[in-house]
């Protein structure tokens, strides 16, 4: 076997974590170049909810009170589907596109064939569905602007937080993903995702549950997440809305954590 | 290049690779040998820094891989047996992102990339979807990917398997001029013509251990004879009996050759001479229907040392 001395250099310098995570990125980026009009689709879903349930539904209702202000029913409901609409878009994203990648294509495969590491990989993954999903939120608060439907400087927070839901909820089920074998278990998120999205206090405050079962709702990350949006678009911020946050940093860590190991486990064996 | 002792790989209660001793040299072709489930392809996913060994020590490039993952990645490059090539990307942008991910520059990845395509003769479909191309582009592209980051090792696992006879000869004029630049080789394969061609030393490996090491010629040498004689004797006058009328003939022939295989339908006489021994099979009166003298191969080593039992 021929020495290999201390000289001997690679060509390229070794990739720093952010370098290899952009680069993943970058490579999402290139399958959507020709796929902009998918972006159409993210930012369409919370407007005709909006239009359908805000307006439409909300016509019915005369008076609303919210943290002891009177509120068109529209403008209670819309810092809520920004809030889902980060979550469905995280949860399509992280499930489906995921899963065709990792098991289907199996482009992980061939990504951790050079310098790229598994973390590299997941946080890759999980940045690009932010992009994406960031740029779904920032539309959909622009039409809430032009609506009149924000009434605080505290709204500007409002994407961040979008951000933090994303985060929170494309780790989460990525990692969830990892367990998944074949294309039936995608019923299952259907089986978390649709209780969610009509049970975190979306469509209506979260008093209309009683003892228990509003502590248990009160648990759940998606309720966390509308009520910080709705927190910051109408200007009522507390310690609560801390607590949220910290809730959904602390969920996307942990899941961001998982993956890496589980992807070491399924890949690197 | 490569230097393994005692390597193990074991899969849960299955044991892959059970205790292996190797050293790859710089600027030499390297072959495995070996039937499906041999360990041929556990051993090279260790070398390609992508699998933990269970046991043992191994380096390459002088690195442990359990330390220096990324760097012995970055300086090898790999082509795995299944095609593993990027569907949402376009032909060009596969090379191009690949060599992205070695953290290359974007002009230099371009121009690496258009620099492939021409070796590969990919240049007309750069901008055509993966999956429309045939699988014997798909495996030219996937070599082309394995050179992006002008690997000083390249591991070829099965790197013919599913190609044409026309496409593998193109993929070995390749390789070989790859070689001949100073790049090291290490190919799987169970194709003998292949491991014959390109390797300059092999090692064969069966049920997870190495059961003979050399070059093709040595190894021919050492387990086989120079010349193999085949000897076919008719069934018509022997289709009374029960048992294959070879096995009788084997054991008149016996002394003729150093070692005699019994076939359904011939005999194998392994000797240094093959003309003699078709001598000898006349001068006792017996009239084979067809004969054929021929040189040892590595097959012949390869089924000696393999067996002739299907394994999966």
């Amino acid at each position: 076997m021929s020495a290999t001395t201390p000289t001997d250099r690679l060509t390229v310098a070794p990739l720093t974590s952010v370098q290899a995570t952009l680069l993943l990125v970058e490579r999402n980026a290139i399958t959507y170049r020709g796929a902009w009009k998918l972006f159409l689709t993210g930012f369409l879903e919370p407007v005709f909810y909006l239009f359908s349930i805000g307006i439409g539904v909300g016509a019915l209702i005369e008076s609303f009170t919210y943290h002891g202000q009177e509120v068109p029913y529209a403008e209670f409901v819309a810092p809520g589907m920004l809030a889902a609409s980060a979550f469905n878009g995280a949860l399509l994203d992280s499930c489906f596109n995921f899963f065709f990648k990792f098991k289907h294509q199996r482009l992980y495969d061939s990504v951790l064939a050079t310098p790229m590491v598994t973390d590299d990989v997941a946080r890759g993954e999980v940045i690009w569905g932010q992009l994406r999903g960031g740029s779904y939120s920032a539309a959909f608060l622009l039409v809430m602007l032009v609506m009149g439907y924000l009434s605080s400087w505290w709204a500007l927070l409002a994407l961040p937080a979008a951000l933090l839901i994303g985060f929170a909820f494309s780790a989460a089920a990525m990692a969830w993903t990892t367990w998944f074998t074949s294309w039936q278990d995608f019923e299952k998120v259907t089986l978390v995702q649709v209780p969610l999205f009509l049970f975190s206090a979306t469509f209506f405050p979260v008093t209309a549950y009683d003892g228990v079962l509003r502590w248990v709702v009160e648990c759940t990350p998606l309720y966390r997440g509308v009520v910080l949006c709705r927190e910051l678009c109408t200007g009522n911020v507390g310690v609560e809305s801390a607590i949220s946050v910290v809730y959904l940093l602390a969920m996307g860590g942990i899941g961001l954590a998982i993956v890496g190991r589980r992807l070491d486990r399924l890949l690197l064996t | 290049m490569i230097s393994a002792r005692g390597l193990r790989k074991a899969f849960g209660e299955f044991e892959a690779v059970r205790g292996i001793d190797l050293d790859v040299r710089r600027g030499e072709a390297f072959g495995f040998l070996g039937p499906n489930g041999a360990g041929k392809s556990s051993t090279m996913r260790m070398v390609a820094a992508v699998s933990p060994p269970t046991d043992g020590e191994l380096r390459i490039l002088g690195m442990d891989p359990a330390v220096d993952g990324p760097a012995i990645r970055g300086r090898i490059g790999v082509c795995p047996q299944a095609d593993t090539l990027d569907s949402e990307l376009n032909v060009r942008d596969n090379l191009v992102i690949y060599a992205r991910y070695f953290g290359i520059g974007r002009a230099e990845a371009r121009a690496r990339a258009d620099e492939l395509l021409e070796l590969v003769n990919l240049t007309e479909k750069a901008k055509a979807k993966v999956d429309d191309l045939s699988g014997g582009m798909k495996r030219r592209l996937t070599i082309a990917r394995s050179l992006v980051n002008r690997p000083e090792l390249l591991l070829l696992d099965e790197p013919t398997t599913g190609l044409d006879p026309q496409a593998r000869h193109l993929l070995w004029d390749q390789l070989f001029r790859l070689k001949s630049s100073g790049v090291t080789l290490v190919i799987t394969t169970h194709y003998m013509d292949e491991a014959e061609q390109l390797c300059d030393r092999l090692v064969v490996m069966d049920g997870g251990v190495i059961a003979a090491e050399g070059s093709p010629a040595a190894l021919i040498a050492e387990h086989s004879s120079r010349e193999v004689a085949e000897v076919r004797f008719g069934s018509a006058d022997t289709a009374a009996d029960a048992v294959n009328p070879h096995e009788r003939y084997a054991e008149q022939l016996a002394d003729l050759g150093d070692r005699v295989e019994v076939l359904p339908d011939r005999l194998l006489v392994y000797a240094a001479d093959g003309d003699t021994v078709l001598e000898g099979v006349h001068a006792r009166g017996l009239h084979p229907v067809a004969t054929l003298v021929r040189r040892s191969t590595l097959e012949d080593v390869f089924l000696r040392l393999t067996g002739r039992t299907l394994v999966d």
